[in-house]
């Protein structure tokens, strides 16, 4: 039929591999890390901030969205491919809302975002997305805080905390060892930024937060709030390096 | 040069096997499932040939007799319904099951066209128990009327005949919605469907109160549905009330409530 791709860029390799899934992978290696810890009230995102170039207006550069009024995703890789992504969702959303009556819950749409994700790795002229994203939120009457990340693949999974981009290994390392249950607020943003800190060496002014609690309100942290949080990490930093200087007796 | 433009013009977002493919992991949006049947409906397409009212020959005579009530309390949710089925002037039958399990927690009543009834909730029990097994959730009330609704809609003006009230428990508490054919979709505590429904309200509406007993709240159920069978000619049979609480004749209910 005129007009339509039949053959599919996708294809199996000769012992099972889909190349384009894993070069698209590839892709969100590069991207910028974009981190998400779970509390025990509360999820917090933390992106990594491409330093904004000296004419270009740093507002209109924005890498966590929000997908509904208690959903927000974060998203590592191609950013053209991330706005689409994001439009299709933020369209189910409101579909969802329509149909059922009732919010998505963030199962839901991780579950919508990765199916659109394998789709496109197994359809005629198209090529994967090449994003992973981490979508919090709360679901509808819910406490519970949950986070989800979805990779090109078209896998979900649901996390209590993770990173995706670049040194996206090194950073999940950090986070295996510091991970604790049950973290308040406060100790969860901090984490968040000390993971950052491991990928981004400039500090604070590269460092994107946001905070959403069970009310879905959702709160991106100021620049000073940031750096305060900042220069409190790099003050243990020192106490803890002069502990270990100090010769014991 | 044209063709050549033309063969690469299309976006891969507007496919039309992305549409369908959207189905596999149950998406609602009712603007993509709004398609018209794909087959040819005879002579229905213009003109409304089951309604009496446009058209007086009125080639197609569906069962329209019947009254069903339902109604909110303290206690939950009181249906009832009779079980005559009319062709006309003819009785067809007087045992006909006018309550219809959509599912173990869902209820869907039969008033209008009853193969109609039948067939769209049975369609509406498929979806409900795609979105359970998808959602790992039972679906809520206002979504399973809903979906009834978004289902029928695309039929409208077409020979469809349905009034029916979809109702149960979900998060929420107990629900009664009324949905019918022509696209109308409404939330009430109190609903009466079909030609013998002025008589029921007449006698619900004098002895609705939200703080009735359980069994006060079933008697009046009874009493409504036998004083419209008493008063219109295609009501009849037996009064039939969920949690299947029994059948009762209405023959002998005459008795019981006249021959005093």
């Amino acid at each position: 039929m005129a007009g339509s791709y039949d053959r599919a860029l996708t294809v199996f390799s000769p012992d099972g591999h889909l190349f384009q899934v894993e070069y698209a992978l590839e892709a969100v290696r590069k991207g910028t890390c974009a981190v998400g810890v779970r509390g025990n009230d509360c999820v917090v995102l933390g992106v990594e901030k491409k330093s904004v170039l000296k004419l270009q207006d740093p507002r209109t550069v924005r890498k966590i969205v929000m997908l509904d009024d208690h959903v927000c995703m974060a998203f590592a890789g191609l950013n053209a491919d991330a706005r689409v992504l994001v439009n299709k969702a933020r369209i189910e959303c409101q579909s969802h809302r329509l149909t059922v009556e009732d919010p998505v819950t963030i199962e839901y749409i991780t579950r919508y975002i990765a199916g659109v994700q394998q789709k496109y790795t197994q359809s005629g002229g198209v090529r994967p997305f090449g994003i992973s994203t981490l979508i919090i939120g709360f679901d509808p009457n819910d406490k519970t805080p949950r986070l989800y990340q979805t990779d090109p693949s078209g896998i979900y999974s649901a996390w209590k905390a993770n990173a995706i981009g670049r040194s996206s290994k090194t950073v999940r390392e950090f986070l295996e060892k510091n991970y604790k249950e049950g973290l308040s607020k406060d100790e969860t943003i901090k984490l968040t930024v000390k993971s950052l800190l491991e990928v981004v060496q400039t500090g604070a002014k590269n460092i994107e937060i946001a905070l959403m609690t069970a009310d879905s309100v959702i709160k991106n942290l100021e620049i000073e709030e940031v750096e305060a949080i900042v220069s409190e990490i790099e003050k243990e930093k020192e106490a803890e390096a002069e502990k270990k200087k100090k010769p014991t007796n | 040069m044209d063709a050549f433009v033309n063969r690469f013009k299309e976006t891969p977002t507007f496919w039309a096997d992305e549409i369908s493919m959207l189905d596999g992991f149950g998406s609602y949006d009712a603007v993509k499932e709004f398609s018209q049947p794909v087959f040819e409906i005879p002579a229905v397409q213009n003109a409304n040939c089951t309604d009496e009212n446009s058209d007086s020959e009125c080639r197609i005579k569906i069962e329209h007799g019947t009254t069903t009530l339902a109604f909110k309390f303290q206690g939950g949710i009181i249906v009832a319904v009779d079980s005559r089925a009319s062709a006309g002037s003819y009785i067809a039958s007087q045992t006909v099951k006018k309550v219809l399990e959509i599912n173990p927690y869902l209820l869907g009543t039969m008033a209008g066209g009853a193969a109609d009834c039948q067939y769209w909730q049975r369609q509406l029990g498929r979806h409900c128990r795609l979105y359970e097994l998808r959602n790992k959730e039972r679906i809520s009330v206002a979504a399973a009327s809903k979906l009834l609704a978004n289902m029928v809609y695309p039929y409208k003006r077409m020979g469809i005949s349905m009034g029916t009230m979809v109702t149960g428990w979900d998060k929420t508490g107990p629900n009664l919605f009324y949905v019918d054919s022509d696209g109308s979709r409404y939330k009430n505590d109190v609903f009466s469907v079909g030609s013998g429904s002025t008589f029921a309200y007449g006698v619900l509406d004098s002895g609705l109160d939200y703080e009735l007993s359980t069994n006060d709240a079933i008697e009046l159920g009874r009493r409504s549905i036998y004083q419209a069978t008493y008063r219109d000619a295609a009501s009849g049979g037996s009064v039939r009330s969920w949690e299947f609480i029994g059948l009762y004749d209405v023959g002998k209910l005459h008795w019981e409530y006249c021959g005093l």
